[in-house]
């Protein structure tokens, strides 16, 4: 079903500025979330945390907390643990249980303990606060690689080791290549356990119908198999469970994977009998809302020659997942679906560990581990650029991976479906004027000031599929990752299409129906977009892994060449014609060189609602199309080497960025900000350019600002916005995108995925900035976020060694 | 529940509201909840993201850091209340939508409302001053930037009226 390849100037919607379907509705106020469904008698629940990061729970006592007036129960973990099942774990860990409650011990500060429900959320925090709960403290460890030690407390001692995934992946002749090569380095790379960290937080609303036996659910979500993971937990059938997508989630970025929460609450509202919410508050959200994401540091060694050329790397990653794991751990398995990022180097070792700690857990994030390696490698680059006294541009023009070679199979066993990575980066640093920026930059530094350039060539894997869980869980067979869309045309000859999970942010509604409308050639402002529920939906995995643009963008233009085909089988029909001979505008079909001889769009719609006996005899009445599709390339097992195509479509992006440097306190300003991006097509270059800024946006954080920061007893030490500290249009500075365009062979129109765009490269360029800034005192950092304090502490240090 | 209970009139959104709430109820939870002015969101509760902003008597303000009885004798604008009087957008939601200066729509009620008051009290900003203006709200989507264009279209556009 490919028409890849075609210049997107031959679409009549796709990529045209459009409004979007969605923004009227937020601008006046009328979206829906999770926090404005208001069910008759809602109760409210409160949640009673672990003080501690480690702890042998002694006693509960509820008793304080039922008494007072307005309060309908608070729930433990004995009876919670005894009536649920635990949560699933996507690697082979099956002694890693979670539950939303801890049972006999905490292994988090923040960790949940009970819960309350009252008749108002304010009641409810009265009342946990009555809650009495006798702790006895127990050793804890909080940092990854001690974590790692042998005498180390264990987190989960049923599993016998705080490592939950450990191996290691050799792909081409690495040590040949360490041997042979000219030149080596080593060093280590750290990026700081920050988050997306919405702006709404986690919310969820349940309700259980007795007399249907089905349990409504409303929530914030963007997660893949939510409503089979519910009914798994609460040992319902999958049928039982109604997941009600039409709530507007405010901000995900990866992170809204409340499954947790919504087994909490559903199993009390059930077992209650009245509907039950919980919101999150801030502190929740950052302390127990388990949204935390990669906590990493990289052992990376390169092999390399004098003239640039990098034969191999070797890259150790150990990830810090904290007290549980859902699919942590498989946010090391991502990237090995672009190891060698957007350069040849054909001999890669990866060894990714996965440990835990007593801290809060990690959950995904834009990028699902892809912005950390991002990180690293690009260090690396540079790394290697400033050992040769190489350029680093050059260095990367001669390692990046040329317009010729695609499709591009690497060590790991994906293939790179297309790109033009030259040319995206010759138009960013065209953009940014970079011989004045350099120019600038040098003037800069001898009127005193610390002045940096970075630059950063990152690729994006698009399109979601999931076959790092098997390469990570031999027991999990998963190879399809489908999505799907169902096109209806009713009797007015109205369109609508229905799409089967839930948005935030991302603009699918628009996406889906200028997708929709292309295909019929019908006006996308006409065609209404709608969400099934659970149990009405046609096969999703949500929208992760820049994936929607291609999977459900697919799927639409499957189900709409559907509703065409018949359309013209019914002209062919009453013609007594080829379909052949037919011609399909507008929606009308006429006869090929007679326009007039035509059945419209009106006329059609009513044969196929109304009169049978008009209707070929081999299509269904009523007018309607689902297409289900599976990812392009998608399907594989892995080589017992742990060679396997993981994403389809690889989006390129090339950042150039302008710091400056207060060396009187470390301040760094964003001063020039370019970034190139090629994500093939574009279906809406607004929504594709507002993700980028934003994904630009998180990097800054990432790469500055964001850290959940942990006190030597495991105490949260940035709960609150005025310690995790979220970049402000004060820190974010003018942002400018260069466009390019490499479709990729393998989808409908050519379009890649940018849903991670800005920030799989964003924190690699903010570094290298900081990192050519400080160039000329000898100083550099690896570790993120590069705080004003630790920029200010490299200043510092190689000052006092210079006098 | 037997808290006492405080009368209060406030004008919101042009409409006289008289209630009687608790001294401990925040002006966010009183709009939302009890006026199902669901338009003002709730983001942080410790006054940092602005999601909550509303107008007090023409000034943002964060409405959860307020209670709702020292709203009384006040005016509250929300975002329901930013449309034109027949109850089409203003020229700065218009322009909101036409930049695409939002995605998941959150932060968005708060945006408008900053921004609003900026507008209102300068018609002319330059960018620095739009910045500055929209600094105290956070947004995770945009990185600001279409956000920044849709305050400059809307003064651009109002400037031509």
């Amino acid at each position: 079903m490919s028409a890849a390849g075609k210049s997107p100037h031959a679409y009549r919607y796709i990529g045209a500025k459009r409004r979007t379907k969605e923004d009227p509705r937020f601008v006046s106020g009328r979206g829906r979330y999770v926090a404005d469904i208001a069910l008759p008698s809602m109760k409210h629940v409160a949640l009673v945390a672990s003080p501690h990061a480690s702890a042998r729970i002694v006693s509960i006592n509820i008793k304080p907390a039922l008494a007072l007036p307005g309060v309908l129960y608070v729930l433990t973990g004995e009876e919670f643990c005894a009536a649920t099942d635990s949560l699933g774990i996507g690697v082979d860990a099956p002694k890693v249980t979670r539950w939303a409650l801890a049972k006999g011990v905490v292994r988090y500060a923040g960790e949940w303990v009970a819960a309350v429900v009252a008749d108002s959320r304010a009641l409810a925090e009265d009342a946990a606060e009555l809650v009495e709960v006798e702790y006895e403290p127990l050793p804890h460890v909080i940092d990854p690689e001690q974590a790692l030690d042998a005498k180390a407390p264990l987190v989960h001692p049923a599993h016998g080791s705080n490592v939950i995934f450990h191996r290691k992946f050799v792909w081409g002749p690495v040590e040949e290549a360490f041997a042979k090569a000219e030149h080596k380095l080593a060093f280590r790379a750290t990026w700081g356990r920050s988050a997306t960290v919405p702006i709404e937080t986690f919310g969820v609303a349940a309700q259980w119908d007795a007399g249907q036996g089905i349990l409504d659910v409303w929530a914030s979500i963007q997660m893949p198999k939510y409503p089979d993971q519910l009914a798994k937990a609460l040992r319902l059938p999958g049928n039982a469970v109604r997941v009600h997508y039409d709530v507007d989630v405010g901000g995900s970025y990866g992170v809204k994977r409340g499954l947790k929460h919504t087994v909490l609450v559903s199993y009390l509202a059930k077992k209650l009998g009245v509907p039950v919410r919980l919101i999150e508050d801030r502190l929740e959200n950052m302390r127990g809302g388990d949204m935390q994401g990669p906590d990493r540091f990289f052992d990376m060694q390169v092999a390399f020659d004098g003239d640039g050329t990098i034969r191999a790397w070797k890259i150790r990653a150990v990830d810090d997942v904290g007290a549980y794991a859902g699919r942590a751990p498989l946010q090391l398995g991502k990237p090995v679906t672009a190891i060698c990022g957007p350069y040849q180097i054909p001999a890669v070792e990866y060894e990714p560990t996965s440990v835990m700690t007593h801290k809060t857990p990690q959950e995904a994030v834009r990028g699902f581990g892809q912005a950390p390696t991002n990180f690293a490698m690009e260090r690396t680059i540079d790394r290697v650029a400033r050992h040769l006294g190489m350029d680093r541009i050059e260095l990367r023009r001669k390692n990046l991976i040329r317009k010729d070679q695609f499709p591009y199979l690497i060590p790991s066993g994906s293939s790179y479906d297309s790109g033009d990575y030259h040319a995206v980066l010759d138009k960013a640093l065209a953009a940014i004027d970079y011989p004045a920026l350099v120019r600038t930059r040098d003037a800069a530094r001898k009127a005193g000031r610390l002045a940096g350039i970075g630059i950063s060539t990152c690729l994006e894997p698009s399109g979601g599929n999931s076959a790092f869980e098997v390469l990570f869980n031999p027991k999990n067979e998963t190879t399809t990752w489908m999505d799907s869309c169902l096109v209806r045309v009713d009797l007015s000859g109205a369109i609508t299409g229905v799409m089967n999970t839930s948005s935030s942010g991302q603009g699918h509604e628009s996406l889906v129906s200028t997708v929709i409308g292309e295909i019929l050639e019908r006006d996308p402002a006409g065609i209404r977009v709608v969400r099934a529920d659970s149990l009405t939906a046609l096969p999703s995995n949500s929208p992760v892994g820049s994936r929607m643009a291609v999977m459900l963008g697919g799927a639409a233009a499957g189900a709409a060449k559907k509703i065409r085909e018949t359309l013209v089988a019914i002209a062919a029909h009453n013609f007594e014609c080829a379909t052949e001979d037919l011609e399909y505008k507008d929606g009308n079909v006429s006869l090929k060189g007679a326009p007039d001889k035509k059945f419209s769009w009106d006329q059609l719609v009513e044969i196929a609602h109304r009169k049978f006996h008009k209707m070929p005899p081999d299509i269904e009445p009523g007018l309607q199309a689902k297409f289900v599709w599976e990812v392009p390339t998608g399907g594989g097992l892995p080589t017992p080497d742990g060679r396997v195509q993981i994403y389809p479509c690889y989006s390129f992006e090339a950042h150039v960025v302008y710091v400056d440097i207060d060396p009187d306190t470390g301040k760094p300003s964003l001063n020039n900000y370019v970034c190139g991006h090629d994500c093939g097509t574009m279906i809406n270059p607004d929504i594709v350019h507002g993700m980028t800024y934003g994904g630009i946006a998180h990097g800054i954080g990432a790469a500055l600002y964001e850290k959940f920061a942990y006190t030597e007893d495991g105490q949260l030490a940035s709960g609150t916005f005025m310690d995790y500290l979220i970049p402000s249009a004060m820190e974010v500075p003018a942002l400018a995108i260069v466009d390019h365009c490499t479709p990729s062979p393998l989808t409908t129109f050519g379009q890649k995925g940018s849903g991670e765009a800005g920030y799989l490269g964003a924190p690699a360029a903010i570094a290298n900035a900081v990192n050519d800034a400080l160039e000329p005192l000898g100083a550099s950092i690896d570790i993120l976020p590069m705080s004003h304090l630790a920029i200010w502490t490299a200043i510092n240090s190689m000052q006092k060694k210079v006098t | 529940m037997s808290e006492p209970l405080h009368a209060i009139s406030v004008e919101v959104n042009g409409k006289r509201r008289e209630a009687s709430v608790p001294a401990r109820l925040s002006l966010v939870d009183w709009l939302r909840e009890e006026l199902r002015l669901t338009g003002t969101h709730v983001g942080c509760e410790h006054g940092i993201c602005g999601a909550c902003s509303v107008m007090l008597d023409g000034e943002p303000v964060r409405s959860c850091l307020m209670y709702a009885v020292q709203a009384n004798g006040h005016r509250i604008t929300t975002v329901e209340g930013l449309a034109q009087p027949d109850g089409s957008m203003s020229a700065l939601q218009d322009a909101f939508c036409e930049t695409h200066g939002l995605q998941c729509g959150y932060c968005t009620p708060g945006m408008l409302v900053a921004s609003q008051a900026l507008l209102d009290s300068n018609p002319h900003p330059t960018e620095e001053q739009i910045r500055d203006a929209i600094g105290g709200n956070l947004c995770r989507c945009t990185g600001y930037q279409q956000i920044v264009e849709a305050v400059q279209l809307a003064a651009q556009r109002m400037e031509k009226k």
